[in-house]
């Protein structure tokens, strides 16, 4: 590849890369505009058109601390269960020999390629009808209780173990449970990492399940009461597009900066090997 | 056999005959089985059963009589036009999204995989969208394509009237547009995952033949990513016909008048809002059913033999 070559390629990745960016720039000086400034001179911050207010008038509607706390009990009964019992069949998969384990591995293949809108309504008969969980943090829960890309992501890793680890601790009279507390599990640490992260995108960011199932303010997750203001609170707002764009960064904020921490931990192949299988 | 040195005999010497050499195993992975049954196979099985009764709400406990109906409730669904139309909706967003996320995400990725400079922040840059909630990044999109917004200010008078998403030829092509800028990032990063699959004798070999950059992408990295491009097309077409939050948000319940209404958004307005499951659970089954020709199709054509 010439020289050439290679610098347009860089150009052309970069412009690329703004393009994919430049929204979220946009997103955070549309927050902070008293009124919305839609040419191309808004685009650049304006010292004469600055204010937080938009962030104090869309607490005023929506609660963001509770806004925030509700994902984020949600996500972490999900990263709880995941971790938990992805941890136990991602190491009886790889490690331990009994019958069911191909089926078990076909099944967790399998889940991933379900569409949820089948599942949709009768998830919403059997949660919110037969069992009367909605409005509760435990029908929340319950559709993603346990990911399945994190169950293959630690079978991946766990395989990569040696044997023989295992196998000397069992000799030295370790019970099953104990081998994958004290000798597997810190050395899948990077794993962990892998699945939190990979995990937290799924519940923090979902809307459609909570959205259904939470019908009283107080326990919807802000990206369900973000779009209910979008559809009916906004346009009555003095500064709708702020008040909107303000929730949009409180709701992006978390996850964008968790992200840009741990993204070395986001790691392609392992993400590929988890979806490949 | 090593077998007995590795793993000295348990008292329990039937169970293990039946249930395998650990039975732990199965005790281990009883919680993901019971997840899997109780919010998967059986809510799979009950959609089925759903579709072909006469079902609806009832209050918790009562128990009502629900009666056989045969297809009643796929008549029903289909001779709205309104649920017809929307599969059409959702045909052109793939017919848009589909091709459109493939050729992206490889191009990027082969260009990303190669870069020395700025690898980590191009990477990010490119991830960033995927990561961040759907509803948030709604938000932006409705700012910047709304009438007098800042992509019809640099348009002008190329801007589309009415703007785009009140627009009944724009708005399913803008949320498709809107969908491959989101969900990039995911499938960049299954094919860079797949190129470092690709030996790099390959390339070398291809270079001494005499093949330009152009060559070699499409005899060497084109069919080496060939099983990730199966996935990428399976997850994008599973994605798009769960389409719901865009059309919801973005143009404000399927609007103009159903232009961008998908068919998960129309099976929430009947099964949810208007109280007929039965016929929800009808145009679900129909569009599972949909969903898999298709990606029996691409995996026929895109699979090779392999």
């Amino acid at each position: 590849m010439s020289r050439f070559q290679k610098i347009l390629r860089g150009v052309v990745l970069f412009i690329g890369a703004v393009a994919f960016l430049f929204p979220f720039y946009y997103m955070i000086i549309g927050s902070l505009q008293t009124a919305p400034d839609p040419t191309i001179a808004g685009a650049f911050p304006n010292p004469s058109n600055i204010t937080g207010e938009n962030y104090t008038a869309i607490n005023d509607r929506i609660n963001l601390f509770q806004g925030l706390l509700n994902p984020g009990l949600f996500t972490g009964g999900v990263l709880l269960g995941t971790l938990v019992f992805g941890v136990l069949v991602g190491y009886a998969l790889a490690v331990l020999q009994w019958r069911g384990r191909g089926v078990t591995f076909a099944l967790a293949l399998l889940v991933q390629v379900v569409p949820f809108q089948l599942l949709m309504v009768p998830l919403y008969v059997l949660i919110a009808r037969d069992y009367g969980l909605s409005d509760n943090y435990l029908g929340m829960i319950l559709p993603f209780a346990i990911n399945s890309t994190a169950v293959i992501i630690f079978r991946q890793y766990f395989l990569q173990l040696p044997k023989e680890l295992f196998e000397a601790a069992r000799i030295d009279g370790a019970g099953e449970f104990a081998v994958l507390r004290r000798i597997a599990l810190p050395l899948v640490r990077p794993a962990l990492i892998t699945v939190v992260l990979l995990t937290f995108i799924g519940p923090w960011n979902e809307f459609l399940w909570p959205f259904l199932i939470t019908k009283e303010a107080g326990l919807q997750p802000l990206a369900v009461s973000l779009a209910n203001y979008i559809s009916n609170v906004a346009a009555t707002a003095a500064n709708p597009f702020g008040t909107t764009l303000a929730g949009a960064a409180v709701l992006a904020g978390p996850v964008v900066i968790l992200f840009i921490m741990f993204q070395r931990y986001f790691i392609s192949t392992d993400i590929g090997s988890g979806v490949k299988g | 056999m090593t077998t007995l040195i590795e793993n000295p005999p348990r008292p329990v010497g039937r169970t293990r005959r039946i249930l395998g050499r650990n039975p732990l195993g199965l005790l281990f992975s009883a919680p993901y089985l019971i997840f899997v049954i109780a919010v998967f196979a059986y809510p799979l099985i009950y959609s089925v059963w759903i579709s072909f009764h006469d079902f609806f709400f009832t209050a918790p406990g009562f128990e009502a009589d629900r009666p056989f109906v045969g297809l009643t409730n796929y008549l029903t669904a289909f001779q709205d036009p309104a649920v017809i139309r929307s599969f059409g909706n959702v045909g052109i967003f793939l017919l848009i999204n589909v091709p459109l996320t493939v050729v992206l995400s490889l191009l990027l990725a082969s260009g990303l995989n190669r870069i020395v400079h700025f690898r980590t922040f191009l990477r990010v840059a490119y991830y960033v969208p995927y990561v961040t909630a759907s509803v948030a990044v709604v938000a932006i999109w409705l700012f910047l394509f709304n009438g007098d917004g800042l992509v019809n200010t640099v348009l002008g008078p190329l801007a589309p009237d009415p703007s785009w998403l009140i627009n009944s030829t724009w708005a399913m092509p803008t949320i498709a547009f809107f969908v491959t800028w989101k969900q990039l990032g995911f499938y960049i990063l299954l094919y860079l995952a797949a190129l470092q699959g690709i030996p790099k004798e390959l390339y070398e070999s291809a270079s001494t033949d005499g093949a330009g950059p152009i060559r070699s992408f499409f005899s060497v990295t084109v069919p080496g990513v060939r099983p990730a491009t199966v996935l990428v097309l399976l997850v994008s077409t599973v994605t798009g016909a769960n389409l719901f939050t865009e059309p919801y948000l973005l143009t404000g319940g399927g609007g103009p008048d159903g232009a961008s209404a998908s068919p998960v958004l129309i099976m929430y307005q009947k099964g949810l809002q208007q109280g007929q499951p039965d016929v929800a659970a009808a145009i679900g089954v129909v569009l599972v059913v949909l969903v898999l020709v298709v990606a029996l199709l691409q995996n026929r054509f895109a699979g090779g033999r392999d």
